[in-house]
């Protein structure tokens, strides 16, 4: 699935690493990652904390630099791409963390035609109007589309930060931990959202995420991390069935949901049992 | 595991020879003048292990605190109901009161964090401190190399000279842990105590925490927000709603049959327990704000079977062999 060395532009990829090594102040904490994205596709990079998923996902993105290897959007290394390249526009990121993402002091609508007027071009008023309708998409509603972050709940943010992200029309989504800070119940409808939003508008996905029944939900194939290193990766079903490295199978293995433990008596019924 | 999971030893009222380690009757809890848990019923038998399931703000916290005496410290106050320990009233118990319970009977194992423990002092020290104050004249040492054990801390040596950062996220926890036993408690509260870890350490803590209530013969009281936490690794499981218990079963019922349209609705709506390839179904809408709740059932604004009636009362859990649902619609709703 993936090349070993760089390929001539492939027009189908719409966002590839090669070979990237990745690190803090000359501390390697990433090494030898490669994966393509094509258009429309789910990708997930699955790991526990301190695997590396996030930095990639940040170069992946654009904001950091590799040590060696190179990323490309579209063909084209990041560092090449200026603020005005459609390129630029075409990958667009979103937090475990809304609220730092926003602006305290601007409402729903604000910095959302703030998106649409500087990034679109859009006059002042369109771009009201506009974010008025994307808000209302993501599911926003009434009072909440014109109140500031500090009155929305975790949801309603990471909502705002959505439609802000979908308002630069781009081609890859990056979702670091997307949901991870929501609870059960609001956690499914921006699941949902994501979904319906590929669909809507082709758009290809990148989730990180380290909650394997996540994973199997939004993602077809995806890259397993340890210690900065892919140690698996192939068609998510089959990884979460079948996993082949030891590292993936002690994940799954401590996974709870029933996908992986089938629906058998909880294991509280036998503690000795196989962990 | 003493006997069958989904009986009570001890219903409430009866001439049971063993009295349940906690028992919390109809009990409403305000913080600053706001009521943030209503009508909540609840008891835990020696030796039982119970979860309670809820989402951010549903009270679930706040009604752990209730059962370790520490409401005074978020300026929470009990305004109706009682809380029973062991057999005894400690419904306006001062703090003095509940000194010579806590740890003793009720213990409490926190969220894991780097907070729990002194980040000045090793956790030798720590733990030594603790072992001094249940068990005085014993030989130390040798009690605190028992409890590193009995929570399989590896490498116990290094472990009692470490300061707290210098142990991983699933160490401190087990040092927790082994705080919390110390005193050997009737019943272990951890609240949300495998949140913030990885997967496989969860696991792991899990496990710690079911092998320690039967080989310690604790009750275990386990709060999370995640399902599939709570389904692993305890007997009955309440799932609280908007401060209110909304529904109570057996945990194999629980999930499988739900009869709330809220627990349902979760179940549903959890990636761990939709099977995969199954689109999930989110609830519409948040959860209100503690106090800011609907007339009568206070799931009622979210809930798809909704009717005129549901906004008449706040509807008792009623409980019909093992399995209690708050739903005025439950018998002729089919979820």
């Amino acid at each position: 699935m993936i090349p070993a060395a760089q390929p001539a532009a492939d027009h189908s990829v719409l966002l590839a690493a090669y070979d990237v090594s990745l690190g803090y102040h000359g501390v390697t904490v990433v090494r030898g990652v490669s994966l393509q994205v094509r258009p429309g596709e789910a990708v997930g990079v699955a790991g526990e904390s301190g695997s590396g998923k996030s930095t990639l996902a940040r170069a992946l993105a654009g904001d950091l630099a590799p040590m060696h290897g190179s990323v490309l959007v579209n063909g084209r290394v990041w560092p090449k791409v200026r603020r005005s390249d459609p390129e630029r526009r075409s990958v667009q990121m979103i937090f475990q963390d809304p609220y730092s993402a926003l602006n305290p002091r601007m409402t729903a609508r604000q910095a959302l035609s703030e998106t649409l007027h500087v990034v679109r071009g859009l006059s002042r008023r369109d771009a009201a109007d506009e974010a008025g309708g994307m808000l209302t998409r993501v599911g926003l509603s009434g009072a909440a589309i014109d109140a500031r972050p500090g009155r929305l709940s975790g949801g309603q943010r990471q909502r705002v930060v959505i439609a802000r992200a979908i308002a630069c029309e781009p081609d890859v989504l990056i979702a670091d931990e997307p949901t991870s800070s929501l609870d059960v119940s609001i956690q499914a409808q921006i699941l949902d959202l994501l979904i319906d939003l590929r669909t809507e508008r082709g758009l290809a996905l990148v989730l990180v995420t380290h909650d394997l029944a996540v994973l199997g939900h939004m993602t077809d194939t995806c890259l397993v991390m340890q210690a900065g290193r892919v140690v698996e990766e192939g068609p998510t079903e089959q990884i979460l069935a079948h996993p082949q490295h030891s590292y993936t199978r002690a994940l799954v293995g401590a996974h709870l949901g029933v996908s992986a433990a089938g629906s058998g008596p909880p294991p509280a019924q036998n503690e000795h049992g196989e962990a | 595991m003493t006997r069958p999971s989904g009986q009570r030893v001890s219903p409430p009222g009866s001439q049971a020879s063993e009295l349940p380690v906690a028992e919390i009757q109809d009990l409403a809890i305000s913080v600053a003048g706001r009521q943030v848990v209503t009508r909540v019923d609840l008891d835990i038998a020696a030796g039982e292990a119970v979860g309670l399931v809820g989402e951010s703000g549903s009270g679930k916290s706040v009604t752990c605190r209730s059962l370790i005496g520490l409401l005074d410290f978020i300026g929470a106050t009990v305004t109706a109901g009682q809380v029973w320990i062991a057999g005894r009233d400690m419904t306006s118990a001062s703090q003095r009161e509940w000194q010579a319970l806590r740890g003793r009977t009720v213990s409490l194992v926190p969220q894991a964090s780097l907070a729990g423990l002194d980040p000045l002092i090793q956790v030798g020290a720590q733990l030594r401190e603790v072992v001094r104050r249940h068990d005085r004249g014993t030989d130390v040492s040798a009690r605190t190399l028992e409890l590193l054990d009995q929570v399989q801390m590896p490498d116990p040596q290094r472990v009692l000279r470490a300061y707290p950062h210098e142990l991983s996220g699933g160490m401190r926890q087990r040092a927790m842990i082994a705080l919390a036993i110390a005193g050997r408690p009737a019943l272990l509260i951890a609240d949300e105590a495998t949140t913030a870890l990885d997967a496989t350490i969860q696991r792991s803590i899990l496990k710690l925490l079911s092998s320690l209530r039967t080989d310690l013969g604790m009750a275990l009281l386990l709060v999370s927000h995640d399902l599939a936490v709570i389904r692993s690794a305890t007997d009955q499981v309440a799932v609280m709603y908007a401060g209110t218990i909304v529904e109570r079963a057996a945990s194999r019922e629980l999930f499988v049959h739900p009869r709330h349209p809220y627990t349902a609705g979760l179940a549903a709506a959890d990636p761990a327990l939709v099977p995969r390839g199954k689109p999930l179904r989110s609830m519409v809408g948040d959860p209100p704000q503690p106090g800011a709740w609907a007339p009568g059932c206070r799931f009622a604004p979210r809930c798809v079977y909704q009717r005129p009636v549901c906004e008449q009362a706040l509807p008792p859990l009623i409980d019909q062999g093992g399995h209690a649902v708050a739903c005025v619609r439950a018998a002729e709703i089919s979820l």
